[in-house]
């Protein structure tokens, strides 16, 4: 399988148009059983608010799946993605209501590498809030 | 209370193979909001080209960290829990991993540094199959916050 996406086509600088991604109680309680992680600072707002947070934060690992899916998505291709790494820099809060949060990526090709690869520059953020940052994909193009 | 410098370098495998599962694939890639056939749709993975269903690119946090509970929950490195936050993570991928895969994890404890008031400890793990092909390396920097004050 190869990515949709032609590496003679892409050039350094491109951006990736921004997609907003909604994250509610119900989904962090989903992830916490599809991962295996049930701390309860991603589901409990008593022991979340007890340990110093404002409320119920995502799970790190949420937002970062939301960051490949993005790469994912333009790549055309789950398999394209060599390297993907990201640092947690704030929390995305989810208040208990029916919209919960939103989570707005967008990306840039920052980089072009050989073999037709390129390195995407991820933003994501939550409010004004950068809830990512350092947040790079290295992605084989066709 | 800072972490002890004498767990840097230290490895843990995994007690067993993680067999990886059309199933789980499926529940993982739902959880994350992705509807991509190719997480949910062997014919539609094949069609693609992959030998079965693949996962999302951050599905080795499922397993990738059994292996090192033990490890990070030992006394000796004096490590609380509940002051943990994740700070960073990496993967670096040799190829995807599908369904069937039986997958096994050596990590390693490759740092631990103060930056301020806070312990920094990083994990590398090398993902392989269980007949010894290099799948993923994964690192995993968690953060105990106050720990170095």
């Amino acid at each position: 399988m190869a990515a949709t996406v032609k590496y003679d086509e892409v050039e350094t600088g491109q951006e990736i148009p921004a997609v907003e991604y909604q994250v509610r109680r119900v989904d962090l309680v989903r992830y916490a059983g599809a991962s295996g992680d049930f701390n309860p600072i991603h589901w409990n707002e008593r022991y979340a608010k007890a340990v110093g947070l404002p409320d119920v934060i995502a799970h790190g690992m949420y937002t970062m799946a939301q960051g490949s899916r993005f790469v994912t998505d333009w790549a055309g291709d789950p398999g394209a993605v060599v390297e993907y790494g990201v640092r947690f820099s704030s929390m995305v809060v989810v208040p208990d209501d029916d919209n919960g949060a939103t989570i707005r990526i967008s990306g840039v090709v920052e980089e072009k590498r050989e073999d037709k690869r390129v390195v995407v520059a991820l933003t994501a953020k939550s409010g004004d809030s950068r809830v990512l940052s350092k947040a790079r994909a290295v992605v084989q193009l066709s | 209370m800072p972490l002890n410098r004498d767990f840097v370098g230290r490895t843990y495998e995994s007690s067993a193979p993680y067999e990886v599962s059309r199933v789980k694939i499926s529940e993982f890639a739902t959880a994350i909001g992705d509807s991509n056939p190719i997480y949910h749709d062997r014919q539609a993975a094949v069609a693609a080209g992959h030998p079965d269903v693949v996962a999302p690119p951050t599905f080795p946090i499922v397993f990738s960290l059994l292996g090192t509970g033990d490890a990070l929950g030992d006394p000796g490195l004096g490590l609380n829990f509940a002051m943990v936050v994740h700070g960073e993570q990496r993967f670096e991928y040799e190829r995807p991993i599908h369904a069937g895969d039986e997958l096994v994890c050596t990590s390693t404890i490759a740092e631990i540094r103060s930056v301020g008031r806070n312990e920094f400890l990083t994990l590398r793990s090398d993902v392989s199959t269980t007949s010894g092909e290099l799948v993923c390396r994964t690192y995993n920097v968690i953060v105990e916050r106050g720990g170095a004050a």
